[in-house]
């Protein structure tokens, strides 16, 4: 018995190590006083300097959370009006409207990329910020989309109907009670989108164009052409962000269940 | 009173339509089009039928390009499956206490940016990077490693970005499972291998499947892992695509390629849905 537990644990550790080795190794060289990133000659906090003074990564940085705010905010609002409207109608081939509407997390990156490219190029629309929220928009949706469908799926429409009742209209019965109740899932689905909108490297290198640069795309070419050094501060400091706001969502997650 | 409450709430899924026609199933409907057009001889295309894009695909280099493709996605879904089926279910036998931290550690690197996290891989395997430090400090004599801009460098970089999805996919059915019915199996005398086969695989293979489909899809067109890690050596699917839509600007061709690549997928799609007898992918948020 003793010993069939050993493995378990042993294996989810190994594991482990190997999901946090590459990042360990990021932060580990962004306070390497050198600018190679092997062996170890002293620590020093230059690389953080240098990525202050960096004027063309905080662009592109500005350029990034402006795309991924505006497609994250569209996403929630047609995403859970969307996913609200079609959990209160029935009709033929709604499968299909959900599912044409899932897709564009369901097929390959690179697709996507090139049917914007090409359907952006045919609309004549200029490329740079316009097409970079729309496409980030059309990923993002099917996040909030399916999250907040799931959340509709287990909910008693007894409430909604009670304020209907009661003479609310059906916008303010949709403000005033459905809202609340769906809010957890418009929060991590709109939380979600912004995370995978702000990361996006494949789709944005295509409908970007030469004069609007997002963060990961200049960390792409960088990394691509040449190894520099404040890329190690600047992944760091992005690390530091990522963890608080996973750790405040599960904080507020778990005040959320004691609520309930 | 009641009918015209029902009427009016398809106004609320109006924007979602008119988005998903306009910028999701246009621009799908366009591609395909495309791919039947012919390019122009100077930059460009020409509204001119033709199915030559397609002929073209059959072409020995191309040919080889989708065989790559298609073989690193196997391999990348393989491993990630050896590694992922039995982290999920260790996993999903942990105390709740235990499971919640570990779903935390996942989510760290998951929502962690993939380019800082091949940054990582990348300092690791380079010539005299953190792995060949660590040979040498074991103590064995090795010439500088070869490993960076290699094909095991880019299986490696997949199977690690994927890794989490398969891991979640097949957490979240085993947590589910009825572990009632694998003793009963244990009870009428089934031994333990036996069990596991007849009674966990089966009740979790959905989860599995919808982890194959979260690996092997992505896996097709992730052109920037083997860009970066590879070194310009492995060319897939995803980086001739790309580089016929920037350097080659043959758009149609693009377009052709794009159209294949989506048959697999959804052709995948198809064959998960049939299998698992489910629509939707389990572990996927």
């Amino acid at each position: 018995m003793k010993r069939k537990s050993v493995f378990p644990s042993l294996f989810l550790t190994l594991v482990m190590i190997f999901l946090y080795l590459p990042i360990v190794m990021v932060v580990v060289y962004s306070f390497h006083e050198s600018k190679y990133t092997y062996g170890w000659s002293g620590f020093s906090l230059q690389w953080y300097q240098e990525l202050f003074q960096d004027e063309e990564l905080f662009e592109s940085l500005r350029n990034s959370l402006a795309v991924a705010g505006m497609s994250c905010l569209s996403a929630a609002v047609i995403g859970t009006l969307g996913a609200f409207g079609l959990s209160r109608m029935k009709f033929r081939g709604k499968g299909a409207v959900e599912y044409v509407t899932t897709l564009p997390i369901m097929i390959p990156e690179i697709i996507l990329g090139m049917v914007f490219l090409s359907f952006f190029s045919l609309l004549n629309l200029p490329q740079g910020m316009v097409t970079l929220v729309i496409a980030h928009t059309a990923f993002s949706i099917p996040y909030v989309f399916m999250m907040v469908k799931a959340r509709l799926a287990g909910m008693e429409l007894s409430l909604e109907e009670a304020a209907r009742d009661l003479g609310a209209g059906p916008v303010r019965a949709f403000f005033d009670i459905t809202l609340p109740l769906i809010a957890p899932a418009v929060a991590s689905g709109s939380l979600l989108a912004f995370a995978m909108s702000f990361d996006d490297v494949v789709i944005s290198i295509f409908v970007t164009g030469p004069k609007v640069t997002t963060l990961p795309i200049r960390i792409y070419t960088r990394i691509k052409f040449g190894v520099t050094p404040e890329i190690n501060a600047l992944c760091t400091l992005m690390l530091l962000v990522t963890v608080t706001v996973l750790l405040l969502s599960v904080l507020i997650g778990r005040i959320g269940n004691r609520k309930k | 009173m009641r009918s015209k409450k029902r009427s009016r709430v398809w106004l609320a899924a109006l924007p979602l339509y008119l988005f998903t026609i306009l910028f999701v199933a246009g621009p799908l409907i366009y591609m395909v089009v495309l791919s039947f057009m012919s390019k122009s001889d100077s930059w460009g295309i020409e509204a001119v039928f033709t199915l030559r894009n397609y002929e073209r695909i059959g072409e020995p280099v191309y040919r080889e390009c989708f065989v790559q493709s298609l073989k690193l996605a196997f391999t990348t879904t393989f491993l990630t499956g050896l590694i992922g089926y039995p982290f999920g279910y260790f996993m999903a036998k942990l105390s709740p206490s235990k499971k919640r931290l570990l779903l935390l550690l996942i989510m760290i690197p998951f929502w962690t940016s993939s380019l800082i996290r091949l940054y990582g891989w990348m300092i690791i395997l380079q010539a005299k990077g953190v792995l060949y430090q660590t040979i040498r400090f074991l103590g064995f004599e090795i010439k500088p490693l070869k490993l960076l801009y290699s094909y095991p460098a880019v299986v490696v970089g997949m199977v690690y970005a994927l890794l989490p999805f398969m891991m979640l996919a097949v957490y979240s059915s085993v947590d589910k499972m009825d572990w009632n019915l694998v003793e009963a199996a244990r009870d009428l005398g089934a031994s333990a291998a036996k069990a596991f086969w007849t009674v966990t695989f089966r009740l979790t293979l959905p989860g599995l499947l919808s982890g194959v489909i979260l690996t092997f899809v992505p896996s097709m067109g992730l052109f920037f892992i083997a860009d970066i890690l590879g070194g310009n050596k492995i060319v897939l699917v995803g980086s001739l695509i790309q580089d016929q839509l920037t350097r080659g600007a043959d758009w149609p061709f693009a377009a052709a390629l794009s159209v294949v690549l989506m048959t697999i997928t959804t052709l995948l799609l198809i064959l998960y849905r049939r299998i698992a007898n489910t629509g939707e992918l389990e572990g996927i948020v």
